[in-house]
């Protein structure tokens, strides 16, 4: 592999540590980097804040790692279509912040524009912002939200090149570009690595400037 | 007062959404976002080629749902239905996508509700009961899109009315509602003030208001 930037996806995920911070890219099963989380799961590494928009279904996807007892507490949006997560938070043992979906793409845009905090005026009114400052912007309500960064986003891209400039595949987009630009390391997951120069760089959606590790799926 | 039967309420529901837009149409191009279940249905309900759908997890120019040798499963809608492509249709990043709509580039979305009050206040995201966990884009919708369009059932399952004088249950937003549609009504909201638009001809006035706790005017 010409890719400086390549590894094997069990090298690649060495990169998470206990108590980490991790990003996933994904909607539901659509564009999530399946056999890193395969790897993670694997790896048997604990302790995590998963930040992501649901957690997959039940014992698929993200929702392996809650099955196998790795999470700690969870960042995102939805996770009803995993009643494992609703249950796991009654009983005490995750912690679960919800965030609206569009305030939660946007803090991680934030977080990887160096923004730290925005006001919006999604939620505001509602219990998803008490305990929020809030301030009146044109005379309607606004919320405070706070950037989202963390140690480690792991993405799913469709190709990159050798340098790492990436390129998706239909709604498999979702957050993985806003999620490679908000965490320490970046990992991304892609069918191939092709050569620079040969994908059109009016289609570059992620440059290479973003990402740290690529991996190739084998399957 | 005539029962109407739940999948023929349905249709009859997301039948008289798409007429609304099929008319709004006809001023320009409309760009509306549908929510899972009877908003979804509206898509099937619609006829003007001017109308183009857009999806938060990040598409614009949904076609139909794809048919089963064509599913692809990185081409779906929120609701994780297998979709198809439009001529012209494009992806965005979900940041993107959520600020399509939060910027107001959206012109409507549909979305249901368990309940619905005289003051416009939605409650669409949970039921406390311990069994849901999550909010999705709901908010963020009601917030952004220029209308909200509700598409619910006129009772609950147990007959309790959900057009109520005020929302017992978490809302979603404060006063975002300009239009109810239910299988016996259509109701707008008009300078803070709920009015009944239309009346199926299944129920008399009386009766829709026996089965309506919130207080409305009648403009038909």
């Amino acid at each position: 592999m010409a890719s400086d930037k390549y590894r094997s996806i069990e090298d690649a995920i060495a990169a998470v540590k206990p108590g980490s911070r991790i990003m996933v890219g994904s909607f539901g099963l659509a564009g999530y980097p399946a056999e890193l989380i395969e790897a993670l799961a694997a790896s048997g590494v604990g302790d995590l804040t998963i930040i992501s928009n649901d957690l997959g279904t039940p014992g698929v996807g993200l929702g392996k790692l809650l099955t196998n007892n790795q999470i700690r507490s969870l960042i995102g949006t939805y996770y009803n279509w995993n009643p494992e997560a609703a249950v796991a938070h009654n009983e005490g043992r995750i912690e679960v912040t919800l965030v609206p979906q569009g305030t939660f793409a946007e803090a991680i845009r934030a977080a990887g524009v160096g923004i730290p905090a925005f006001y919006t005026p999604t939620a505001a009114g509602t219990e998803l912002a008490a305990g929020k400052e809030t301030k009146e912007f044109d005379g309607r309500t606004c919320v405070l939200e706070p950037a989202i960064h963390a140690d480690v986003a792991l993405i799913r891209a469709y190709k990159a090149d050798e340098l790492g400039n990436l390129v998706y595949y239909k709604t498999g987009r979702n957050f993985n570009p806003v999620m490679a630009m908000a965490a320490d390391t970046v990992i991304a997951e892609v069918d191939e690595i092709v050569p620079v120069g040969s994908l059109d760089p009016e289609c570059i959606v992620t440059p290479h400037i973003y990402v740290d590790i690529l991996t190739v799926r084998k399957s | 007062m005539q029962t109407i039967p739940e999948q023929q309420a349905k249709e009859r529901i997301a039948s008289v959404i798409a007429r609304h837009f099929d008319r709004e149409a006809l001023n320009g191009r409309l760009f509306i976002n549908l929510g899972v279940g009877i908003p979804t249905m509206v898509a099937d309900h619609v006829t003007n080629p001017h109308i183009y759908i857009q999806a938060e997890n990040g598409m614009l120019g949904v076609g139909c749902a794809a048919p089963e040798d064509q599913m692809d499963h990185d081409l779906i809608n929120a609701g994780r239905t297998c979709v198809t492509e439009t001529p012209g249709c494009s992806y965005l990043d979900s940041a993107a996508s959520f600020g399509m709509i939060r910027g107001g580039h959206v012109d409507a979305t549909v979305i249901g509700a368990f309940e619905v009050d005289q003051e416009g206040n939605i409650a669409n995201w949970i039921i406390p009961n311990g069994k849901q966990l999550g909010v999705g884009g709901a908010m963020d919708l009601v917030t952004g899109a220029r209308e909200v369009v509700i598409a619910m059932q006129h009772t609950s399952k147990n007959g309790k009315p959900k057009l109520v004088k005020q929302c017992t249950l978490p809302i979603t937003g404060i006063g975002e509602a300009d239009m109810v549609v239910t299988e016996y009504a259509v109701f707008v909201f008009d300078k803070g003030r709920l009015i009944l638009r239309q009346i199926a001809p299944e129920i008399t006035l009386d009766e829709l208001r026996g089965i309506t706790d919130a207080a409305f005017d009648v403009d038909l």
